[in-house]
């Protein structure tokens, strides 16, 4: 295995809300290259993770892309670095267009990949004009995910849980996207549903309650039933097994 | 009938003046979720810097000096706007309490620096003579200035759709209404926007301190919060964050308390806008042309 060189790395991560502390000292690497797993059951801060990274919630730690510090900067400052997000909730902006949305996204100054978002999501030319809030779940996924995939200068996307109730066909595609994506960015992925997880993933990093319990290869975790349901919960442990 | 479109047209020329104000209201709130209770403030600056402005040029043409006025006036507004939000708003970002407070802290306070130096009567304002006029229209006799609020306000009106519609900040301005986190996500500073906001809406403001100048003959300290109450009501019927909700909710609150105030009694037209608010806020909490959820 030749070892790929380390793109974002996160140090003692900490996010308290309220009287909560939800990240208590999250540290990783992710290398450059190919979908990073990040992965653990409901509620662990696998979303406030990746909210940290962008500073969306308030954090103490420290954050690095390709070696520079991100904690200082603003959210749109950390982005421009070439972070692109697509959140749990999609967020697409509901009373713009399909195409507005996608506007929107453009960084200036950065080449922009429409040929790849058509190819990938012809259905998003076609209805280019209707107002995103109108799509289907799957369809603003999509314009979620091409948002993220149009600026040719993202060095890593955070992608957070992409499949959630999604069709079965909806899926697939969504998971075959992600692989498209990954020849053009490194990507950190959170996926629930782990049969995707498995057929994308190489590296994972598993959450339990605020802190990194296991960092490796996904072998190791899913081949073993036992850490699986560990971390992982009985039901999805289930599923791959 | 030339009752009818007598009142008809006074009535739209308020309803101008409601929604230059209403207009900046609800895009700051939108976008900001910041209720400004300094936006009659920008008003109230702005009228009297137009005022001093056409005083300082008292030798000059008539229309000279109101064009004079209005430019003073508009640039007060959007000046005095931007540095409300960058100096007081900005620092209280998302504490909605303490922007509630300082925005009602500099409307007092400019009221009361404004009588501090103008004194709190009525000033009468020169203006050219084509303006206190009037013009015949369906055999009535409309005063010119009502015309000027009616073509200022929908000038406005259209300016704010193309910006909205058309240009890249418009966009970012639509977006940010709906989630402004998700913006700062796509690589944008929506603090720029905020302030652009800010400055579009003191303009507008500004503007109708001039135009109400014109209107009434008189510029007035208190007239920047009467303005306030009645473009917050505005706002509410049509909907937070729509323009088009706040000029269709300003044409029928500016209709209606001309015609009943007229038809009915004095009051009972400012009245029934209280009790149309009401009705909007129970049976459609999100306004006339508001995006409900
Ligand atoms: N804004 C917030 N205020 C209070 N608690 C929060 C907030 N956001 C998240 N939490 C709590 O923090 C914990 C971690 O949440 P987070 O959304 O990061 O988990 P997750 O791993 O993404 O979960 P899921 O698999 O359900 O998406 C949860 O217990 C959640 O209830
Ligand atoms: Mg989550």
């Amino acid at each position: 295995m030749n070892a790929r060189a380390p793109l974002l790395e996160l140090h003692d991560l900490r996010v308290t809300i309220g009287e909560s502390q939800i990240l208590q000292g999250v540290s990783f690497t992710v290398r450059e290259g190919g979908i990073t797993g990040l992965l653990g059951r409901n509620g662990v801060g696998k979303t406030t993770t990746l909210r940290g990274i962008l500073g969306l919630v308030p954090r103490t730690g420290s954050v690095t892309l390709a070696q520079a510090e991100l904690t200082a900067l603003a959210t749109y400052e950390i982005v421009r670095r070439g972070v692109g997000y697509v959140p749990e909730d999609r967020d697409v902006f509901a009373g713009l267009s399909v195409e507005e949305n996608l506007r929107l996204a453009e960084r200036p100054g950065a080449a922009h990949r429409y040929d790849l978002v058509y190819e990938l999501f012809p259905e998003l030319r076609e209805r280019a004009a209707q107002r995103a809030g109108t799509l289907s779940g799957g369809q603003q996924q999509m314009v979620s995910l091409a948002r993220a995939l149009l600026n040719a200068d993202n060095r890593i996307l955070l992608i957070d849980e992409p499949t959630k109730g999604l069709a079965p066909l909806i899926v697939k595609r969504v998971a075959d996207a992600l692989r498209r994506a990954a020849e053009v960015a490194t990507i950190l992925l959170v996926e629930q549903n782990l049969a995707v997880a498995h057929r994308l993933v190489k590296d994972v990093i598993v959450l339990d309650q605020g802190r990194v319990v296991f960092s490796g290869d996904v072998e190791e975790l899913i081949g073993d039933p036992v850490l699986a349901r560990r971390y992982l919960g009985l039901a999805a442990a289930r599923e791959v097994h | 009938m030339s009752t009818i479109v007598l009142l008809a047209v006074t009535g739209l020329g308020l309803g101008a003046l409601y929604f230059l104000v209403a207009a900046g209201l609800s895009l700051i709130w939108g976008l900001m979720r910041v209720l400004n209770f300094a936006h009659g403030a920008f008003f109230t600056v702005a009228s009297y810097a137009a005022w001093s402005a056409s005083q300082a040029l008292a030798s000059a043409s008539p229309w000279l000096q109101w064009f004079v006025a209005l430019l003073v006036g508009m640039v007060t507004g959007g000046l005095f706007a931007t540095l409300s939000e960058a100096v007081l708003i900005r620092p209280l970002y998302q504490r909605h309490i303490g922007q509630v407070l300082v925005t009602v802290g500099l409307a007092l306070a400019t009221v009361a620096l404004v009588e501090g130096g103008f004194g709190s009567d009525p000033r009468p304002v020169s203006m050219p003579a084509w303006m206190s006029a009037t013009s015949p229209l369906f055999g009535a006799a409309i005063a010119n200035t009502r015309i000027v609020a009616i073509v200022a306000a929908a000038l406005v009106l259209l300016l704010l759709l193309f910006f909205l519609r058309r240009t890249r900040y418009g966009l970012i301005v639509r977006a940010g209404v709906e989630n402004r986190a998700m913006v700062s996500a796509l690589g944008i500073d929506v603090q720029r926007a905020f302030t652009l906001v800010f400055a579009i809406g003191g303009t507008a403001a500004g503007l109708a301190g001039v135009l109400a100048a014109t209107y009434y003959g008189t510029i007035d300290p208190a007239r920047g919060t009467s303005m306030l109450i009645s473009a917050f009501i505005v706002v509410v019927i049509g909907g937070l964050g729509s323009i088009t909700g706040s000029a269709l909710a300003a044409v029928i609150v500016g209709l209606l308390q001309q015609f009943l105030n007229f038809y009915a009694a004095t009051g009972v037209g400012d009245f029934a806008v209280v009790i149309l608010l009401a009705v909007v806020l129970l049976v459609r909490p999100a306004g006339l042309l508001g995006a409900s959820s």
